[in-house]
């Protein structure tokens, strides 16, 4: 190989201060890991210029159809929730982000030196779990503003824009924002389980987007009891303006879905805990 | 130092590692040698905390590996798979492991300076060839100035320079009086890099001893003798302990005998010998003879195995 120096000058003992392993240690760690792969921004990246991209579209769109829209349709309409829309799609994004910042580690091995350096592994997952949710958190609230102002400059053609501080709306802007951290933060605790991109991927869209359709084929009874408890049903509650009359309310789903999160995320601690790595 | 004390540890019915028991000193290199499929790695996992034995102990330093509030700086590991994200350069890698216990960013340039990595540390690792990447994973052993280095088969894809490099690395470890435990199933290099050797197959322990024991111990077993007279001579020298191979006319090869006693009784018997040497066995050769019966995957049945044997044994 070309990079080689002189054979071995060695003086490995060194100026190493001898430190215990700490929570904010393992943070700063995970931190650095989570900054230093493209992965991370190209994810971040496309979830934000889908989103905008889409609320923009959306409401053009809408204020382009205004005139002609039947008055039924004018009066259901909700200037906040469209232009946030995109998030259905920036989900996608944020979600495997969220696996990958796990399963990453198990495909290439890298697992194995980070639990080398952090034998007791749990503050591994709860330094993943906060600086992945942090930052999440912080670029889909960016995101879901910047969507919403964009929406609202092409509904104001038509008069028909919200504000920030009209009733409810910062709830679903800001919701929106929760709702996607959660996404990825369930993709963390689902990839911690299963160990696989793959796995994890299927696992977390298949509890988020298969499930609802799923329950399409189920008697109309029994959908309607149940629905509002499946994971996306319920956190998207928080993301719409005027509740349907078989959705939980915005906080209460909110809570159910933080619930099905916490319940994946406490799984891929016992598995980490307890599995050979 | 490491202690390990019947350790064993078993995947559903197949066991990887049993009753493994044995201690690795500090201030010299041992080597951990055994065929594919030995158990050599499981064996570090669980020194490591990675694996969790099914039953008994494996303690470094005094403690468990996990019950070091600051394992880098008690133990230095690199494991056989590379243990890297392929995404990330070398330098944030070292940086985010170093991290985890306030191992200040100087040390990170200090043990890429040591390994020779300098140029490529800002290059993502996923294009790293096999030589930079055992040299990578050194370097994360380094980081922590651990007082023990467990090495799971790293001289694996190097080159002779990068052998050398590493052989002259793990002696003046050691010599620094650290505990350096070095896996491979080259009997040869362990002989040239190790003082002492634990031998191990199907999970087994085979031999606990020093390199100088092992060679004097498979050395001077055969002695090659070429004479005129070989179907008198062989007549002679036959006996119960004693066996003799021909693959050439006028050669015999003769297990059970010194060269002494054969010399004498071709003298006594008035047999003309040309050459009568002792045959060191090869390192290589021993070391399979002792493992023969524990290798997980085998060719064919070794029946026509060339039972000629070659003197290098230093």
């Amino acid at each position: 190989m070309s990079t080689t120096t002189a054979p071995a000058p060695v003086s490995a003992a060194a100026t190493a201060p001898r430190g215990k392993v700490t929570q904010p240690r393992v943070l700063k760690s995970e931190w650095i890991k989570f900054r230093s792969l493209r992965s991370t921004y190209l994810s971040l990246l496309i979830g934000m210029v889908v989103m905008i991209g889409i609320a923009a579209l959306a409401c053009w769109a809408v204020a382009n159809r205004w005139p002609s829209m039947p008055a039924m349709e004018k009066a259901g309409f909700d200037p906040a929730g469209r232009s946030i829309d995109g998030f259905f799609f920036a989900q996608l994004a944020v979600g495997v982000l969220g696996v990958m910042v796990v399963t990453g580690e198990y495909s290439t091995g890298m697992i194995r030196a980070t639990l080398s350096a952090v034998p007791r592994r749990l503050p591994v997952l709860w330094a993943k779990t906060a600086v992945f949710g942090g930052v999440t958190f912080v670029v889909t609230s960016v995101t879901a503003l910047i969507s919403f102002f964009v929406g609202q400059a092409m509904l104001s053609s038509q008069h028909i824009q919200t504000s920030l501080s009209a009733s409810g709306v910062p709830r679903v802007v800001f919701g929106t924002a929760i709702y996607l951290t959660l996404v990825g933060l369930f993709g963390v605790g689902l990839g911690t389980v299963v160990r696989s991109t793959p796995g994890g991927i299927s696992s977390l869209f298949g509890a988020l987007l298969v499930l609802p359709l799923i329950l399409h084929a189920l008697p109309t009874s029994w959908a309607n009891d149940i629905g509002p408890y499946l994971p996306s049903n319920a956190g998207q509650a928080l993301t719409t303006l005027h509740p349907d009359p078989h959705t939980l309310a915005p906080w209460t789903g909110c809570g159910v879905f933080a619930l099905y999160v916490v319940a994946s995320i406490i799984g891929g601690a016992i598995v980490l805990k307890r599995r050979d790595a | 130092m490491i202690e390990a004390t019947a350790l064993t540890k078993r995947y559903g019915p197949k066991t990887a590692v049993e009753d493994l028991s044995f201690t690795v000193k500090p201030g010299v290199v041992t080597g951990f040698l055994g065929p594919n499929g030995a158990g050599k790695s499981t064996t570090m996992r669980m020194l490591l905390g990675l694996d969790a034995p099914t039953s008994g102990r494996a303690v470094v330093n005094g403690r468990s590996y996990a019950d070091h509030p600051a394992p880098l700086h008690e133990v230095g590991a690199m494991l056989e798979a590379r243990a890297i994200h392929t995404g990330r350069t070398a330098f944030n890698h070292l940086l985010a492991l170093a991290a985890t216990t306030g191992i200040p960013r100087s040390r990170v340039e200090e043990v890429i300076e040591l390994v020779g990595l300098r140029e490529v540390a800002k290059k993502r690792a996923g294009g790293f060839s096999l030589g930079m990447g055992q040299r990578l994973g050194i370097a994360s052993a380094l980081l922590g100035d651990p007082a023990t280095l467990i090495l799971d088969e790293p001289v694996n894809g190097l080159d002779p320079e990068g052998i050398r490099w590493i052989r002259d690395l793990l002696k003046s470890l050691a010599a620094e009086g650290r505990t350096v435990f070095v896996s491979s199933h080259l009997m040869s290099e362990m002989a040239l890099t190790a003082e002492h050797l634990i031998i191990v197959g199907r999970g087994r322990l085979i031999a606990d001893t020093s390199v100088e024991e092992f060679i004097r111990e498979a050395s001077n077993n055969t002695v090659r003798v070429r004479t005129p007279d070989a179907g008198k001579l062989r007549e002679q020298i036959a006996g119960p302990d004693v066996t003799i191979t021909s693959d050439e006319a006028g050669v015999l090869t003769v297990t059970g005998l010194s060269s002494e006693q054969i010399g004498r009784t071709a003298h006594e018997h008035g047999v003309a010998l040309y050459e009568l040497a002792n045959q060191q066995a090869s390192l290589e050769e021993a070391f399979m003879e002792l493992t023969r019966d524990v290798v997980e995957y085998q060719a064919v049945p070794s029946a026509s195995r060339p039972n000629v044997t070659e003197g290098n044994a230093a």
